[in-house]
């Protein structure tokens, strides 16, 4: 019983750091079409920069991740504009090219500045110690983890159901001719919606770096991570991300658990059988 | 799905693209043996080249043909070396039939793999080709009865080639062995790109809606491809496996995989020539630059590929016609 509600709860929290690092790649991928494999790469930046203020500057982990999503937003934001733009247009394998490149080259160059060794975000005493909920006690980190994915969720939910930003993203996304015909800035939309993407890839890179140590092969490591969750949940629907990453969370922490000398063999075997299963996705729009 | 543009094949050339098949196919045969006499020290690292280019030739029949993203052709050539090395532990020694095991065994995973990768298309199926050659990797490591798990398959004692020549420290025979068994392949790739199957593959790529309106059915006709591409990367395995006569859990691993894509895309897809050209000059820069520093291996692939991309989106191979259409002073799309 007590493995079994630690499994949840870590399957849980696992799933929903997850979530806040797919979200972006799932909606820049429904929205814009690009198959961005570099989106990992912008996680591990977010983590490498919280480490870096956290850590060498002593800053606080509130602060990190402040730091984290800022900077990884500037630093994403030339890169956006000299390479992910000529890309917009060009047939999928070119964008697979393109972003796997930009990948390497980010490993390559992290690894220069910050060595190959694994970096640690500190984390503040709040989080560190144990939450007693009267009848099990949590890690707060966990908890941390969970409630920042409810809020990403909710957050997401209002901004694309109830707001003006959301409707035209919404008319982009549907017709992207027809909503620039109608006056929709489409390439403030994209804009921002990549700029959001990459801002809550840095902040999952941060809240999740307990999951998913940060280090230069980051970046290759859980790129297949970040693409099977995508494309089991379908490109661009939240509810979809939010059920693959929950779905998929708790098979591979489950796996972790009870048959770890498998490794990730169950996982992909789920994988297969999934995407055999839904072509599109779970949620994913007919084409 | 790739940039390629074929042109039309007009039968009056067909006569001249015979005789220039026959001078390219005696160069790449020349090349390899100007790298036997040239190179007698680094036999070992060439044959790898070799065994890498069956792979590279076996994505590029499914990239460049077929149009189909893959980034777990790993899965094929894996499968190939692991067959061949089973049996050569289990006592078939014979270094033909253990090519022909691999490529049987590659052919067959080709038929598995095209059969769950046909299921879906764009980013699922790049997914689907993912997952298999990871799955694949942890079945392996985790059979350490049958496979030697992450210590590698050790062990196998080749017989001689036609009971003469000794696969040896030096790799004599291993390098040229490899080498007729690459020629031999590339001829044959040759007729199959060419053949009707070929174009019907070509123009599925194009323009699969069309060649649904002609009355093919797409499915069978890229899954037949699928079990060629196996047989090619299982052969290519098997290969490897011969010559170093270890085959280890990297054989069939994601890392190799997208080395291969990035070998492909470097030499030109859609160009079996390109294929070739890619995988030896990826190979020999790898060869340098990695032993220096692995990073900075990697940071250059990356601005390799990113440039690729950018400039030279038809490869190696595809920018050499261009340049050399523009010094003979033809128009762009014109004849060859």
């Amino acid at each position: 019983m007590q493995t079994l509600f630690s499994i949840a709860i870590d399957a849980f929290a696992y799933g929903m750091a997850l979530f806040i690092i797919c979200i972006g790649l799932s909606l820049t991928m429904g929205l814009m079409r690009v198959v961005n494999l570099a989106h990992g790469a912008f996680a591990m930046s977010g983590g490498y920069i919280a480490a870096y203020a956290a850590r060498d500057l002593g800053l606080g982990y509130a602060f990190g991740i402040i730091m984290a999503v800022i900077g990884t937003v500037l630093i994403s934001i030339p890169l956006e504009r000299l390479l992910f733009r000529r890309i917009y247009d060009r047939p999928e394998l070119s964008q697979v090219l393109m972003t796997i490149g930009i990948t390497f080259c980010v490993i390559g160059i992290t690894n220069y500045f910050f060595g190959p060794t694994l970096k640690t975000i500190p984390l503040p005493a709040e989080l560190a110690q144990s939450v007693d909920l009267g009848f099990r006690s949590i890690a707060g980190h966990r908890l941390f983890v969970i409630a920042s994915g409810l809020v990403v969720t909710l957050g997401l939910w209002f901004l694309i159901e109830r707001t003006a930003f959301g409707i035209n993203l919404r008319a982009a996304v549907e017709n992207a001719p027809m909503s620039r015909a109608l006056g929709v800035r489409t390439e403030i939309v994209y804009a921002v919606s990549f700029a959001l993407a990459i801002g809550l890839a840095a902040f999952g890179g941060v809240v999740g770096a307990e999951f998913l140590p940060i280090e230069p092969y980051y970046a290759l490591r859980y790129m297949v991570t970040f693409l099977v969750v995508v494309s089991v949940g379908g490109a661009g629907s939240i509810p979809g991300a939010l059920i693959a990453c929950l779905l998929l969370g708790a098979i591979d922490v489950s796996a972790r658990y009870l048959v770890p000398d498998f490794g990730n063999f169950f996982f992909y075997l789920a994988v297969i059988l999934i995407v055999c299963a839904f072509p599109r996705g779970l949620l994913g729009r007919r084409e | 799905m790739s940039a390629v543009i074929q042109e039309p094949l007009t039968l009056p050339r067909a006569k001249s693209r015979l005789w220039r098949d026959v001078v390219g196919v005696a160069m790449v045969a020349a090349v390899g043996l100007g790298g036997y006499v040239l190179f007698p020290d680094n036999l070992a690292f060439l044959t790898r080249i070799v065994s890498v280019a069956l792979l590279v030739l076996s994505l590029d029949l499914i990239i460049g043909y077929c149009g189909i993203a893959s980034l777990g052709q790993a899965a094929l050539y894996g499968t190939g070396a692991y067959a061949a090395g089973i049996a050569c532990v289990n006592g078939i020694t014979e270094p033909f039939t253990l090519v022909l095991i691999g490529a049987g065994a590659g052919a067959a995973m080709g038929l598995v793999t095209g059969a769950v990768m046909l299921r879906a298309h764009g980013l699922p199926q790049l997914v689907l080709s993912i997952a298999i050659v990871q799955l694949l990797h942890e079945a392996a490591n985790k059979a350490s009865w049958l496979t030697g798990g992450s210590d590698g398959l050790s062990g196998m004692m080749p017989a001689p080639l036609f009971g003469l020549f000794e696969f040896d420290l030096w790799g004599r025979s291993a390098y040229l062995f490899g080498l007729g068994l690459l020629v031999a392949v590339f001829i044959a790739l040759k007729f199959v790109v060419r053949s009707p199957f070929g174009m019907i593959c070509r123009g599925i790529k194009e323009d699969p809606l069309r060649v649904s309106a002609l009355g093919i059915y797409a499915f069978p006709v890229l899954l037949k491809m699928f079990v060629i591409s196996g047989a090619v990367a299982g052969a290519g395995g098997a290969l490897g496996a011969l010559a170093t006569q270890v085959v280890g859990l990297d054989s069939v691993s994601f890392e190799l995989s997208a080395n291969a894509l990035v070998m492909l895309v470097v030499g030109g897809i859609g160009n079996l020539y390109g294929a070739l050209i890619g995988t030896v000059i990826f190979m020999s820069i790898e060869h340098v630059v990695a032993a220096i520093n692995p990073f900075h291996w990697m940071t250059l692939v990356g601005a390799i590929l990113i440039a690729a991309v950018l400039f030279a989106p038809r490869g190696l191979s595809g920018t050499l016609d261009e340049a050399a259409r523009l010094l003979k002073r033809e128009p762009k799309g014109g004849p060859r």
